[in-house]
């Protein structure tokens, strides 16, 4: 009790108290609201990887709070609200699926910051977040392309959303250039979850050829299956999966929130807390990239790391003209870039991918 | 759209693994539902086994053990549901349901420590020559133990029903308990054996999930093979051999559309993804002409003296 | 030698006396429970059942109630009938999706437009879909003899498939930028079952499912129709010389439960989830089941008891955010209190004997 009484002291001296708050509590409470459990070993988990990275920044002057499971519509609002009413200064709520209920609920706690991931409706304490999982995909379209001998790669999706289409437009766009040959197969497992069927997707995609497999589903399960028919690579998704390295796990796309939720609550505690839309990518750390094992060539890691850099500092965009459409009308010129409205809306392939966008 | 991608070869050697998880749960069901027990807790007893198989398996480094605990948790937790129906003579249909929502939350609980470990593997059966030859080889010679254990099991259960004293009394259980209780026998004693075979059968498919077809530990990992298995018995119309050829029906469907998808065929993936279901209802609406094929007191609660 | 013999009435006392026995057995064990997981056992259970009736903020848990509990016991009712009368409809989940798309489907059609018209219009259609699904198997039951139990089931996959198909695709919101889920019906006037006492947490599938109580109350104890439901499922045999007719008895009790749960399903998808998802059905059909047989299909019984599953789940997510109990900890929980109170309920219809076995 004495520490904790002495780490509060300590913090209200280096003015982190919110002794501002009304209801006269000093720790800054952040609240998380998760659609799964933090056992999914993906989405939720590292979500709550970033809760707990809050807790370890902040230690007593922070005190977390997270309710896991929570069903989109009335049971999320009523979460929220409990939240709210138990003193939250701070919400994130992790899902798309929550956007209505976190606006709803927002008008009804004006003095509560809300959060909200991968949606698009804002209010003056509501903010959104989302990450540039895109960016990583060129990486790995570009170490796809290089390494396949089959020039089939295998693409599970999940459902076909502007996030999971933007991502599959990256990757090809990426190996294409790199590998004129390639033919994309995507499959989609209509689940974000579902790892008895993702281990059949990748199996599927695996006898019909392909000898990459990217997955924009969350288990490990693709992986295992890759690893059991040998010679086939694969990238992790949402978490590292470093224990199917160095093969048949070449490198990940890592869904980093930590230093998001850390400097979001900062901002709560100095006051400086303002509603935005962030759009954050591998620069911001926000998407992070999984080591490159040693069965990528040597000149191939260099050429990811290389892309990997000019994304992050800004000289490149994974959506560079010229480019166009599947049905070959032009999309973006020489050197133009894309806009973050088509890409948040993003209903089309690019050119060269075969099939159609499931409706 | 290119079908000669597809291999119907490895098709079928694929959708043996994918329909084993749902024959052993399948099988385990049949043998309750032919003693005339309806326990809807299949799919929480199928994740218990999946978490106690995972966990037994990677403390004691041996996927065989791990499938032995799996069958003895499922066993164990349907002890519970034999309890409730049998001694308490509580409602099967709302005690099964207890049981898959008790199931789901103990194995989440069960299995805090275990996400994101890759389990011990069990290789596949070495036939040497055997896998090599062409067709057979593949289809045939080329699975894990655990799969030709699932087949051995539904002949056993077969051989069983079909030629022994033990199925004859089973299925006369199933029939008329208060027939089978007026000849002798000890109904709930019978019931309650066949609930735990159920359970162990549940637990084996569940573990054939984490431990290798997946291989992982995620809460609700099952994503609701059970409730598949449960459709599948009554669409085998309570016989061992349909419910093999179901299985693979309903395993192979979803393997068809993956496939087609690769193959990229424009499919409508939520209509071939209930047809297995409404397939189930016509099957079910052309056996209901056969009087016989539904064990005549499934569902119903047996008390002695009543 | 101890064993059970039947009651030849069933005993009151027992009756109310095994919910009050099986709620403290739950707290034993569910304490035991907690404590195993290093939480305090008595905050946690006060945590559950006494701050959402009774704490601070009882003010805005108390509304959630109704809203939590409504559905749940709107389709139980349905669901009883049918049960008393030996008539099993276990596809109520599938019922309610397919309410919810029919209502929200005939809202959506008139969109933009505003009418007074349109929310009554949606609730005929909800409760039509509904009363439509459960009319395959009520009618394959009736002309084939085909086991409602499983029909009934296999629709609820089958109506699972089609919402995600129609969230996906025909219902997808126009300006959702490609995300599936249909438009808010919360932000459509016409179409929004709001609440009709702001704050109450009193909406139209309230009042639903209070006159639905009433109406089974009315039916079960006065009404001929209630009479051949109870001797249908006491004594089949007796039925048919009182001149039941078993088909009509089918036809009617399974289209009573699919149009209450179709009913759940539009008032939940006009009112407080406000739009058709993926993931827009939450198990309310399946666990109105338990909610049934907890109120021994009785009407009063099964508000008590829909209002007591309402309260652990708010009370589960409570424990959750203030103590951090895994949301896996309060399913065991709720497991736990159905079986003791499954368990227990055989004292009602049962007693036990002391003593040598007599010949039958």
């Amino acid at each position: 009790m004495k520490i904790k009484t002495l780490l509060a002291s300590a913090a209200m001296a280096l003015g982190l108290a919110t002794s501002v708050y009304a209801d006269g509590h000093e720790k800054t409470k952040v609240g998380f609201v998760y659609v799964g459990p933090v056992g999914d070993g993906g989405w939720t988990y590292e979500h709550n990887k970033g809760r707990l990275a809050v807790e370890e920044e902040f230690g007593d002057a922070v005190e977390t709070v997270f309710v896991e499971n929570v069903a989109e519509g009335p049971d999320s609002e009523r979460v929220m609200t409990q939240m709210a009413l138990d003193g939250a200064d701070l919400i994130f709520t992790t899902s798309f699926g929550y956007m209505d209920p976190t606006i709803n609920i927002a008008k009804k706690f004006p003095d509560v910051k809300f959060e909200h991931a991968t949606g698009y409706k804002r209010a003056d304490n509501v903010s959104t977040y989302s990450a540039r999982f895109y960016e990583g995909r060129a990486i790995q379209g570009h170490i796809a392309g290089s390494m396949t001998k089959s020039n089939i790669i295998g693409y599970i999706g999940s459902f076909p959303i502007p996030e999971v289409i933007r991502g599959i437009n990256s990757a090809y766009i990426h190996a294409k250039k790199v590998n004129p040959d390639v033919q994309f197969k995507i499959v989609w497992a209509y689940t974000w979850f579902d790892p008895a069927k993702e281990a059949d997707a990748a199996k599927v995609l695996i006898e019909q050829g392909a000898d990459v497999v990217l997955q924009h589903t969350d288990s490990t399960a693709p992986q295992a299956a890759a690893q059991e028919a040998g010679n086939v690579i694969t990238f992790g998704q949402a978490s590292d999966m470093g224990q199917y390295a160095p093969l048949p796990r070449v490198s990940s796309i890592i869904d980093d929130w930590a230093p998001y939720y850390i400097a979001r609550t900062r901002a709560v505690m100095d006051g400086t807390w303002e509603s935005k839309d962030t759009w954050d990518g591998i620069g911001a750390g926000m998407v992070g990239i999984g080591e490159i094992s040693d069965a990528v060539p040597a000149d191939i890691k260099e050429q990811a790391l290389a892309m990997k850099t000019a994304i992050a500092d800004g000289s490149y965009h994974p959506f560079t003209g010229p480019l166009k459409k599947q049905d070959g009308s032009d999309w973006l010129a020489e050197g133009e870039v894309a806009d973050d409205g088509t890409l948040a809306g993003m209903n089309f392939y690019v050119e060269g991918l075969e099939g159609d966008i499931p409706q | 759209m290119d079908l000669s991608v597809i291999n119907p070869i490895l098709l079928f050697a694929a959708l043996m693994s994918a329909a084993t998880p749902i024959l052993f749960a399948a099988t385990g069901e049949l043998i309750v539902e032919r003693a005339g027990v309806l326990n809807l807790g299949v799919e929480g007893m199928m994740i218990v086994g999946a978490i106690c198989g995972f966990a037994i398996a990677v403390e004691t480094g041996s996927p065989i053990v791990g499938f032995l605990a799996a069958a003895a948790g499922g066993a164990l937790l349907s002890l519970l549901f034999a309890f409730l129906t049998q001694i308490t003579l509580a409602n099967q249909v709302a005690s099964g349901l207890a049981l898959t929502l008790f199931g789901l939350g103990l194995s989440a609980l069960l299995g805090q420590g275990y996400v994101g470990i890759k389990p011990p593997r069990l290789p596949d059966v070495n036939f040497g020559f055997l896998a090599d030859i062409p067709l057979i080889g593949p289809i045939v010679f080329s699975h894990d133990p655990i799969l030709y254990v699932g087949l051995i099991l539904v002949a056993a259960v077969w051989a069983t029903l079909k030629f022994t004293r033990a199925g004859l009394i089973l299925r006369a259980v199933g029939e008329n308990h208060d027939a089978a209780h007026a000849l002798g026998y000890k109904v709930v004693r019978i019931r309650t054996l066949a609930i735990m075979f159920g359970g162990a059968c549940a637990g084996m498919g569940g573990a054939y999930i984490s431990l290798i077809r997946v291989p992982q530990w995620t809460e609700g990992m099952t994503a609701g093979v059970g409730w598949i298995a449960l459709a599948l018995v009554v669409f085998a119309s309570w016989k061992p051999w349909r419910v093999l050829l179901g299985a693979y029906l309903f395993g192979g469907i979803t393997q068809l559309q993956l496939n087609l998808q690769g193959a990229g065929v424009a499919i409508p993936v939520e209509y071939l993804a209930m047809s297995p279901y409404l397939i189930t209802i016509v099957v079910l609406v052309i056996l209901s002409a056969d009087k016989s094929a539904a064990p005549g007191s499934l569902g119903r609660t047996f008390h002695a003296s009543s | 030698m101890i064993r059970l013999e039947k009651r030849p009435q069933p005993s009151r006392t027992f009756a109310y006396l095994t919910p009050l026995l099986a709620v403290l057995a739950t707290f034993f064990f569910g304490g035991l429970l907690f404590a195993a997981l290093g939480k305090d056992p008595v905050a946690s259970i006060l945590t559950i059942f006494w701050e959402p009736l009774f704490g601070e903020f009882s003010f805005y848990y108390r509304p959630q109630l109704l809203i939590k509990g409504a559905p749940l016991v709107l389709i139980a009712i349905g669901l009883s009938l049918g049960f008393k009368a030996g008539i099993w409809n276990i596809g109520a989940e599938g019922q309610y999706i397919m309410g919810a798309l029919f209502g929200a489907g005939v809202g959506l059609a008139f969109y933009p437009a505003e009418s007074f018209l349109i929310f009554p219009l949606m609730v005929l259609a909800g409760g039509f879909g509904g009363w439509l699904w459960a009319m395959i198997p009520a009618v394959l039951k009736v002309k084939f003899g085909t086991n409602e139990i499983l029909v009934s089931l296999m629709l609820v996959y089958v109506a699972e498939q089609f919402l995600a198909s129609m969230s996906l695709g025909l219902l997808k919101n126009p300006e959702g930028f490609g995300f599936p889920g249909s438009r808010n019906l919360q932000q459509y006037d016409s179409a929004h079952n709001a609440e009709i006492i702001v704050g109450s947490g009193m909406h139209w599938g309230v009042v639903a499912a209070l006159i639905a109580v009433i109406f089974a109350y009315v039916l079960l104890a006065r009404h001929r129709l209630g009479f051949a439901v109870r001797v249908t499922g006491e004594a089949p045999r007796a039925a048919r010389f009182a001149g039941v007719n078993p088909s009509r008895l089918i036809l009617f009790c399974l289209g009573t439960s699919g149009l209450l749960a179709g009913l759940a399903g539009l008032f939940e998808v006009s009112g407080p989830a406000g739009q058709i998802s993926i993931d827009f059905n939450v198990g309310y059909g399946f666990t109105a089941i338990i909610v049934a047989f907890l109120g021994r299909l009785h009407p009063i019984g099964i508000v008590l008891a829909g209002l007591l599953m309402a309260l652990t789940y708010i009370g589960g997510d409570i424990a959750q955010s203030q103590l951090g109990l895994p949301a896996a900890a309060i399913q065991v929980f709720q497991g736990m209190l159905l079986f003791f109170l499954l368990a227990l309920d055989m004292f009602t219809n049962y007693r036990l004997h002391f003593g040598r076995t007599e010949a039958a």
